[in-house]
């Protein structure tokens, strides 16, 4: 055996499994295929923010004046905004190889590929200098990550100029003048905020009756007006029936209630969902089952084929660095012999438009859906004290919780900052905490952190600020 | 305001231990960091430091109790230059002779095997605070749920899990009563005709778990003869070697050393039963029987594959040397992958250990002595040692241990290859 354990993909499902595993003291490799840190780092959550960052600091100026201050002629210069955006993520990736190299562990640049070996798969990677190296470990974790799903028959796939993914989003040379984007989950809301604030005419287009149709329907019903107020333009409930290239740009042809019509633009964003990267891997001849994209795992990431695990994205929805990271964590600590408690925590999601968006738990409906006899409380900003003095209007806090036992069972959130004050409510129910702990913590004035008080007050009839 | 000084848990899995000695007594001025007292566990003696700074106001547990539970008031400590305030009993303090009830199993019970006990009321219990509403409602007693959260902190999936009037969730496999022993009369010993020398918590220990290993796990011994002139011709070498550096490799440093690279070559030996599945160890952990004055104890080499003749010898000599003034850490002595066991200095030739749960095997070595081998068709003479290995069935095999007696034997025999 060359290795304890070897781990197939470095992004935060796996490098952050590597480091831990190293610190568990297993002899430990990483194989990577393209950049360190994976999607996340450098072509996802990271520079995204980065972009965002950029975007939100210019739409605040032209509020200038709601707060007394003066600028000349705001304007930006988009290939600096996209420089910085890789300087960020470059500057990450640097430092998850230093992270590495502190922890001992050998990064291994290639492609993997299983076969069978004896006890855990043996791994043959294409070496990106030439060559394969096989190297066997006891164990192997999958962390192979996911990618932006496409759909070629309809014209639902990247051609690098007209049509992007997130991947071509990132590094345009200019902001198009005109935009749609195909999907109004996390991803397809960022970019058109993103593109939007910089004066873009973008519409969105989503199958489902209603944008950003995984949080909460009031929440939807908030940020689909927020966002009409900036500018964005919306169709929801329409089917994309084909997307074709034309000399200038795009042409969409839509239906929606037997109808159908064209829409035209620049540019295209493919954002119509993930697919699990499990191609190429040898997976089939091992028998690892793989259902709708995603390898099939037990609670501690085991696939059933001896010692072979899967974490992360392409171990399943919700396709998130976090999870990934919690996963990749509590299987080593499973491997290890650890014994470390049930994957049971709830896991927050967040969108960084503006305004943001932040939930965790269930929604009122699918609680209801449960059969959960609810209590839900809400609280606008509007008429918090650290809001007002901050010009931060937009939003609220809802909260949802089991009428029977008082338990909170979900959280969701749109204004600023909230991706910033969510984990609040997460480690409420990660401590499986009532209404009456969240009544019992004092919040500090002013923040808008109150608003989160006071909504798990509103739910239980005390309101104080209303 | 005084303080009560309450009996220290001294490792995560003690429930009770014997108050050896007092080092103060009523009256004495004592400063944070000053000892205090003894505690004596089933397998180590441990000193107890104050904590706190103040004057002894009473001695609530005198010297030599046994069986004090864990957070029992033993003194009790007046607040600086405080008038001593008036003496309160020690709750249920258990008397020295009060030792008839059976003692309490010391280390947490394994799950799947036993109920867990219900915890001593008023100890507290720590519950999310959802299970502690859903539990109100169900009207479920806690104190007999096990936790499955962070650091056994009962969550709401225990409380749903368990049923009113049942302890818990936890399979509750009977556990095979223990075999009821005869007393010395009816067996024909008569009262008057011996001295009773008290069990002490080692000797308790040492009969329950050895007990338990003998009767419930299935071993078997396998015996190889092996042939350490070579060993002993490499012993005088590298012990000229270190003679500067005051180190002496023994026989049984040897043995320890290349027992480690043999579990190293036959991982399957390196492994533990657990009803999970088997534990394959990632290194060869190696405890050594040492014998003590009333009793035995196996500290252990941790990661013996790893280090070095004069490291093994070295850690060797000084864990024997503060096993035998008990002063050895339980992290010391707790854990372990494979035992060895050496009574060749007894001129013993052979014999088979008792498994030390949850080792998968443990090696037994003998004297080597000169004896008739035959070599090629003549007779000759050569220094022999017979060594056992006595296996845990569920775990090892015949055929691995005797593909690991295999390895050892040519490590023994050959002792340049321990260096490949």
């Amino acid at each position: 055996m060359d290795f304890d354990v070897i781990i197939i993909g470095s992004g935060p499902g796996g490098y952050v499994t590597a480091i831990r595993a190293s610190q568990l003291g297993l002899k430990t490799a990483i194989v990577e295929r393209e950049v360190l840190g994976g999607i996340c780092l450098n072509w996802g959550c990271i520079p995204t923010k980065a972009l965002l960052k950029s975007a939100e600091v210019y739409e605040q100026l032209g509020h200038l004046g709601d707060y007394g201050l003066k600028v000349e002629k705001a304007s930006f210069d988009f290939a600096g905004i996209v420089e910085r955006s890789r300087k960020v993520a470059a500057q990450l990736n640097s430092g998850v190889g230093f992270l590495m190299k502190k922890h001992k562990i050998e990064v291994i640049e290639g492609t993997a590929k299983l076969e069978k070996g004896t006890g855990a798969p043996k791994v043959l990677v294409a070496l990106k200098a030439g060559g394969v190296r096989t190297v066997t470990a006891r164990h192997v974790i999958l962390a192979t990550g996911a990618r932006a799903r496409t759909i070629p028959a309809i014209g639902l796939e990247p051609d690098g100029d007209r049509v992007w993914t997130y991947r071509e989003a990132l590094t345009p040379k200019a902001a198009p003048k005109s935009l749609i984007v195909i999907g109004s989950g996390a991803i397809g809301i960022e970019f058109a905020s993103f593109y939007r604030a910089l004066g873009s005419d973008v519409t969105v287009i989503e199958a489902l009756p209603r944008i950003l149709p995984v949080e909460d329907e009031e929440v939807s019903k908030a940020a689909h007006k927020a966002f009409e107020k900036r500018g964005l333009k919306f169709r929801v409930g329409v089917g994309v029936k084909k997307l074709s290239r034309s000399k200038t740009g795009v042409s969409i042809e839509l239906e929606a209630g037997g109808k159908t019509e064209t829409l035209t633009a620049d540019v295209a964003i493919v954002a119509v969902g993930i697919v699990g990267n499990v191609e190429d891997l040898g997976l089939e001849a091992l028998g690892v089952k793989v259902e709708k994209t995603h390898i099939v795992t037990d609670g501690h990431g085991a696939t059933g084929v001896p010692g072979l695990y899967a974490i992360g994205d392409v171990a399943g929805p919700p396709w998130l660095a976090h999870k990934a990271s919690h996963e990749g964590v509590h299987c080593i600590e499973h491997i290890a012999g650890l014994k470390p408690a049930n994957l049971t925590s709830p896991i927050p999601g967040c969108t960084y438009s503006t305004p943001q968006i932040a939930s965790v738990g269930l929604t009122e409906a699918q609680a209801k859906a449960q059969g959960i006899e609810v209590k839900v409380g809400r609280f606008p900003f509007r008429v918090n004290g650290k809001a007002i003095a901050s010009g931060e209007l937009d939003g609220f806090v809802k909260t949802v919780f089991d009428g029977k036992t008082g338990a909170l069972i979900g959280a969701h959130m749109i204004g600023a900052e909230v991706t910033e004050m969510i984990q609040g409510y997460v480690l409420a129910m990660t401590l499986e905490a009532t209404e009456a702990e969240l009544h019992a913590t004092v919040y500090p004035h002013p923040t808008m952190s109150e608003a989160m008080h006071e909504s798990a007050l509103d739910a239980f009839g005390k309101v104080l600020h209303i | 305001m005084s303080i009560d000084i309450l009996m220290p848990a001294l490792s995560p899995t003690m429930e009770e231990g014997t108050l050896a000695k007092w080092h103060v007594k009523k009256g004495d001025v004592v400063k944070s960091g000053d000892v205090i007292a003894e505690i004596e566990t089933d397998k180590a003696t441990m000193e107890v430091e104050a904590v706190d700074e103040g004057v002894v106001e009473d001695i609530l547990v005198p010297e030599g109790t046994e069986e004090v539970k864990v957070n029992t008031p033993i003194a009790k400590l007046s607040g600086e230059g405080e008038a001593p305030a008036p003496v309160a009993k020690a709750p249920e303090a258990p008397k020295a002779e009060a030792a008839a009830a059976p003692p309490a199993r010391v280390e947490a019970p394994r799950p799947a095997q036993a109920a867990p006990a219900p915890r001593p009321a008023g100890e507290r219990i720590f519950v999310s605070p959802l299970a502690r509403r859903l539990a109100e409602q169900k009207g479920l007693d806690l104190s007999g749920v096990q936790g499955s959260g962070p650091h056994g902190r009962i969550i709401k999936a225990d409380v749903e899990a368990a049923r009113p009037g049942r302890p818990s969730a936890a399979p509750t496999a009977a556990a095979a009563a223990p075999r009821p022993v005869p007393s010395l009369a009816q067996l024909g010993i008569p009262d008057g005709s011996y001295d009773l020398v008290p069990l002490d918590g080692m000797r308790r220990t040492v009969a329950r778990r050895l007990t338990d290993s003998f009767r419930d796990v299935p071993h078997f011994p396998l015996n190889l003869d092996l042939e350490i002139d070579g060993l002993l011709a490499a012993r005088v070498k590298i012990n000229a070697m270190l003679e500067k550096q005051g180190v002496k490799v023994s026989v049984n440093d040897l043995v320890i050393k290349a027992a480690a690279i043999a579990l190293m070559q036959v991982p399957e030996a390196n492994a533990s039963y657990s009803p999970d599945g088997i534990a394959m160890h990632h290194h060869a952990d190696i405890a050594m029987a040492v014998a003590l004055e009333n009793g035995l104890i196996t500290p252990i080499i941790r990661q013996a594959e790893l280090k070095g003749l004069a490291q093994i010898a070295r850690e060797a000599k000084d864990l024997a040397e503060r096993a035998r003034t008990r002063k050895l850490k339980p992290e010391e002595f707790q854990g372990g992958t494979f035992s060895v066991s050496n009574l060749g200095m007894f001129g013993v030739r052979s014999f088979s250990s008792i498994l030390n749960e949850p080792q998968g095997a443990i090696l037994s070595v003998g004297a080597g002595e000169k004896r008739p081998v035959v070599k090629g068709d003549q007779l000759a003479i050569a220094t022999v040692m017979s060594v056992t290995l006595t296996c845990d069935h569920r775990v090892v095999d015949g055929a691995i241990g005797a593909r690991w007696l295999q390895a050892f034997k040519t490590l023994i025999e050959d002792p340049i290859t321990m260096i490949v």
